[in-house]
């Protein structure tokens, strides 16, 4: 399977049009796997420097997007909004859920835990809680994530995230 | 954006330090230096505290929550005003706290995040201070495609804790979200909602936290039908100290239909009925179906009183609000207010109006 394939949506993400509410995405990659790839990946210098050169010259910074799109969109169901919160949320995105809450699930959670909206799915916090706390990383979901920025949508995180440009995303832990 | 780290501590009154020495963190987290409503008054006094639930009506007609209100006003610190409950369009929840506030019932306007960006929102928020509303309940909101307008875009530019920080941030720093100076700061009590039964469960209490280090000085929760599962939830609350720095007021209601028994089970998100209560209902004649569910509703409400740390219940009796005082009297809970002998609008408190839903459209 190409993994860099954006032709076929996963499951929850509207393939095109105007904003839907999204619907809640199941991670295709174990979180285990991603907090060690997470290590892999951390800012450093020789990181900052490609990322300052992608964000530079737009034709990399476009092919270098589109590639991030692809990964993450496949893996996570990702929608680009630019701000990363998957490392917060045991890699589970909640810009996948339909209310694209950012700091924990609604109050309309079902018994078994789908989502109120789209009941057939799982809710992602429900997904994401379970897998932090597989890792002992539950804390993290205390993080207050705050308001994003909608003008960012469409940008690389990585890019962002490499060159330090999203360090006020969240802010503290809780408990 | 502000500092991040200001948000950060997760006490209460460890939070004033970072607060540029405003001085307003008092316990329970803030302030907004006015004098305290009777609601939070209520709370403060650690008086086992009462607040129910007003939908305000689907038409242009202040007068029909005027009169809903005074059905409670003797027996309730403050009655929500419910924000288009259901993501169904109603008369909007400032609108109608303001009626409340002419009938001198004191105002829990409800704030969702559904249908307003931020701009809008801090907007409602800053006119609700100036208005003298002085308690705000902020919650997500239901889904639009549960509602009456299915086809609406949802905003959910903020998620109900983000709210609940920028309204903080708006008190006490006196300071929008965008970092301008308010002039002057709004003041208002802030809650919040819990859904202590619904997964992940073992979140929920830590979840609550996080709500309290945004700001919630208080919160209502989803409808609590089993107590032990409540109880156990508040374990866990008490052992956060959340109880020592965010009043907890249980949600509870009557089902007072096997109609509204059938709706609770399948069409609310969320919410479990037990079995247990459920088979209950399902046994009596169905003219006792609203008696059975108003008993049923005080034996919880008594249930819950003996948990350590519950501030008080949130009774929801949406469309048959006068059953409230007939529930707190079968549970015990004594009046708010003391013989104010203008009691002319809450007499004939028995069931003898039987709302629809109550006696034989059952089924």
């Amino acid at each position: 399977m190409d993994i860099l394939s954006t032709a076929a949506a996963p499951p929850g993400t509207a393939a095109a049009g105007p904003p839907v509410s999204p619907q809640p995405v199941t991670p295709r990659a174990s979180a285990r796997s991603m907090y060690r790839l997470h290590r892999l990946l951390e800012p450093n210098p020789v990181y900052r420097r490609l990322a300052a050169l992608l964000d530079a010259v737009p034709l990399l910074r476009r092919l270098f997007t589109a590639a991030e799109k692809g990964v993450k969109k496949e893996i996570f169901g990702c929608r680009m909004c630019g701000q990363c919160a998957l490392p917060s949320t045991g890699y589970a995105c909640p810009m996948t859920c339909p209310k694209q809450l950012r700091n924990g699930p609604c109050g309309g959670v079902g018994g078994d835990g789908r989502c109120e909206v789209y009941p057939r799915m799982r809710c992602v916090w429900v997904t994401a809680f379970e897998r932090a706390d597989s890792q002992g990383r539950a804390g993290d979901l205390l993080r207050l994530q705050l308001p994003i920025d909608h003008r960012i949508w469409g940008h690389s995180s990585w890019i962002r995230y490499w060159q330090g440009q999203d360090e006020d995303l969240w802010a503290g832990a809780g408990a | 954006m502000t500092q991040p780290g200001e948000v950060a501590s997760h006490g209460g009154s460890g939070g004033a330090a970072s607060h540029g020495g405003s001085g307003r963190v008092a316990s329970h987290g803030g302030s907004g230096g006015a004098a305290p409503g009777r609601f939070r008054a209520s709370l403060e006094s650690g008086t086992f505290t009462v607040t129910a639930e007003v939908g305000p009506p689907r038409g242009a007609d202040a007068g029909a929550i005027v009169e809903k209100v005074s059905q409670l006003r003797e027996w309730t610190a403050a009655v929500n005003i419910t924000d288009n409950q259901g993501a169904a369009v109603r008369l909007s929840s400032w609108a109608g706290s303001l009626a409340a506030l002419s009938a001198g019932v004191e105002p829990i306007m409800q704030v969702t995040c559904r249908d307003r960006n931020r701009i809008a929102l801090q907007s409602d928020l800053l006119g609700a201070s100036a208005m003298g509303i002085p308690n705000i309940l902020v919650m997500t909101g239901d889904h639009p495609r549960f509602g009456d307008h299915a086809d609406a875009k949802p905003v959910f530019d903020l998620d109900s804790t983000q709210l609940l920080w920028a309204a903080k941030t708006m008190r006490d720093d006196g300071r929008l979200l965008s970092g301008r100076e308010l002039k002057p700061p709004p003041s208002w009590f802030l809650g919040s909602v819990e859904n202590p039964s619904a997964p992940p469960v073992d979140f929920r209490a830590a979840r609550l936290g996080k709500k309290v280090a945004a700001g919630a000085q208080f919160v209502q929760t989803q409808y609590v039908f089993d107590t032990g599962a409540f109880a156990r939830w508040m374990d866990q609350v008490r052992d956060l100290g959340l109880h020592e720095r965010c009043y907890i007021l249980a949600g509870v209601g009557p089902i007072s239909s096997l109609r509204a028994l059938s709706h609770l089970e399948e069409r609310v998100p969320g919410v479990q009925v037990p079995a247990g209560l459920s088979r209950r209902l399902r046994g009596v004649p169905a003219d006792r179906v609203a008696d059975e569910a108003m008993t049923a509703c005080a034996e919880t409400i008594s249930e819950i009183r003996q948990i350590p740390g519950v501030a008080g219940v949130h009774v929801m009796a949406v469309a048959s609000e006068h059953r409230v005082p007939v529930i707190l009297q079968r549970a015990g809970v004594p009046p708010a207010l003391h013989a104010r002998s203008a009691a002319s609008t809450a007499g004939g408190v028995p069931a003898a109006r039987a709302a629809a839903g109550g006696g034989g459209h059952a089924r």
